[in-house]
């Protein structure tokens, strides 16, 4: 049974095919990248594996059961968690409030309402190591409308891990960051394979980055998977170098 | 953190401390009255708040659970022997009745986008006005019915003290919901529904929820006002229900709870005051006017309201920088 995979997986737009025919297969615990320039339909691809789109034909798996129908909340909830491109948090509520909330809803505490959220300590714990893991302990209390481009990615990805989902989607982890504040991203990343208990999938344009983290990497161009195999092979093959690295 | 709370806490007390007292301090029949239709709008305020504040609904229907509440009392006293039982009866059958609507008025609507779902509301609470209004031989059309109220309420002082009871019961069930994961659940709708459901929170729920608790809250208050007036006609379901609701909400501060009881003392006050002023000049005739220009400076220059304001000049005081709350002021605006 492969853990993850998708067969055929197509989306459409009117006349335009955004993602076509796109048949993957992503093992457990594997760390793969997705790479193609823009408009290869990276992001797509991603918003169809979350839930957020519905293809328009094709299957997603994930254990070995078909994923059609179930909503993105769902998803979430079976082991499917991701990241933005564009910076998704909570911008009024604190650094310390955006990951208790997906502390609490991996910790299935939806729908108590008389108990103050104060008082659930164990959250705020776990709360609290998740953001020294990104370092971002100093600033819990801030609003995460103050916080800086970067540590709002960082802010992110803390919300990604509290939710502790089997597979995380990264998209795009490093975007708009400057050269500086990319190292604590990669870091992050870095100890998050490390710890070897997440399957991951990552898109990304900072090819050092990719070739340093991918046990493999799958190329889009134009909706279509170009190639996939190791960071090695895909380096190697003359079709992706033409259409996308340009002789990296 | 834990010293603000107590000193908030320790400010609530002395405040309804201080509402329990008045009525025996004083023996002004007049403030008796304006007090108690103040807790009364304030607590339909405070569950408005509940909506726009803290999950981000605009609603334009919220008449709707307000007349209900208002019919049931009416229609139950009106029926049976007005006793306290009965009373009490009616409130739980207006909330029971309010939950059951409110419950199928969410599933039905809250599935729409903002401005579709106020919409929508808007006509759904014009439907049950037409019925109240043409329903007549249950509700007596726009001409309404007196009806008698316990005897325990013919002294002011006991219904002041009851409604004071509701509003005080109302203000801690919804500070500790909003307090609650749940309530916390809420806020972060408010900011940003499709980030909460991509953490895991089934959106919907929450907002069915939210709705369901709001309009039990408004059917209270429908309850307590009709008893005040011992009459219910189809005013109580109109449009401008909802709008003193929201304008409460707006002019105290949304998403405070406290906001909207200050909103409603100074809506009720100025209403009193300004409708006074008429026998002084007869500009003072046309005071709705004033009051729409009330309106219009209080949300230009304190888009947080009165609660709101006191709030950011609090932290400012202490140094610390105020998160600008965008959503909410663009909802205000937009209001």
């Amino acid at each position: 049974m492969t853990f993850m995979q998708t067969k055929d997986l197509t989306i459409q737009f009117g006349g335009h095919t955004a993602v076509d025919h796109v048949s993957f297969t992503l093992p457990e615990k594997q760390f793969k990248s997705v790479i193609g320039p823009n408009g290869a339909g990276k992001t797509t691809f991603f918003n169809l594996l979350s839930g957020e789109l519905k293809p328009t034909k094709g299957e997603i798996f994930y254990k070995g059961e078909s994923l059609r129908g179930v909503s993105a909340v769902d998803r979430t909830r079976l082991g499917i968690g991701r990241s933005y491109q564009i910076t998704n948090v909570f911008p009024n509520l604190t650094v310390f409030e955006n990951v208790r909330l997906a502390v609490q809803s991996k910790s299935k505490i939806r729908y108590p309402f008389w108990k103050s959220a104060h008082s659930y300590h164990e959250l705020a714990e776990e709360t609290h190591e998740l953001l020294k893991q990104v370092l971002l302990d100093n600033k819990a209390q801030l609003f995460a409308s103050q916080l800086s481009h970067g540590e709002k990615r960082k802010l992110e990805i803390a919300m990604l891990l509290a939710l502790d989902t089997e597979v995380l989607l990264l998209d795009e982890p490093t975007a708009g960051m400057s050269l500086e504040e990319v190292p604590a991203i990669l870091n992050v990343i870095h100890s998050i394979k490390e710890q070897g208990t997440k399957t991951i999938l990552l898109i990304e344009h900072k090819m050092d980055m990719i070739l340093d983290l991918s046990d493999s990497i799958m190329v889009l161009f134009n909706g279509k998977l170009l190639a996939d195999g190791t960071p090695g092979e895909i380096m190697e093959n003359e079709t992706v170098q033409q259409a996308y690295l340009g002789g990296y | 953190m834990a010293k603000a709370l107590s000193l908030h806490n320790g400010v609530y007390l002395i405040i309804a401390l201080a509402l329990i007292i008045f009525p025996f301090v004083t023996e002004s029949r007049t403030w008796t009255i304006l007090l108690t239709q103040i807790f009364i709008f304030a607590i339909l305020a405070m569950s408005y708040d509940l909506l726009l504040g803290y999950t981000g609904i605009v609603s334009f229907g919220h008449a709707m659970f307000f007349g209900i509440g208002a019919y049931s009392t009416g229609i139950f006293l009106k029926s049976f022997e007005p006793t306290l039982l009965y009373f009490i009866l009616s409130i739980a059958c207006g909330m029971v009745l309010a939950a059951i609507v409110s419950f199928f008025v969410g599933i039905l609507t809250l599935r729409l986008k903002s401005h579709y779902f106020a919409m929508l509301t808007l006509a759904l609470s014009g439907l049950f006005l037409v019925a109240a209004e043409k329903w007549r031989t249950l509700t007596y059309g726009n001409d309404g019915f007196t009806f008698r109220a316990p005897e325990i309420f013919q002294d002011r002082l006991v219904f002041y003290l009851v409604a004071l009871g509701c509003l005080l019961a109302s203000f801690v069930f919804l500070k500790r919901f909003v307090s609650s994961p749940m309530g916390r659940v809420l806020i972060s709708l408010r900011e940003n529904e499709s980030r909460t459901a991509s953490l895991g929170f089934k959106t919907l729920h929450y907002k069915v929820i939210a709705s369901v608790a709001a309009g039990v809250i408004a059917s209270l208050a429908g309850s307590l006002y009709a008893i005040s007036l011992r009459f219910v006609n189809t005013s109580v379901m109109t449009m401008d229900i909802t709008l003193d609701a929201l304008l409460m909400t707006i002019i105290g501060g949304v998403g405070t709870l406290i906001g909207p009881i200050l909103g409603a003392g100074v809506i009720e006050l100025a209403q009193h005051y300004l409708s006074g002023l008429a026998r002084e000049n007869p500009i003072f005739e046309r005071w709705i006017i004033l009051f729409g220009i009330l309106y219009i400076l209080a949300v230009i220059f304190f888009p947080r309201g009165i609660a709101g304001g006191i709030q950011s000049l609090y932290l400012k005081l202490r140094g610390k920088k105020v998160g600008v709350h965008r959503s909410l002021k663009k909802r205000v605006v937009k209001s």
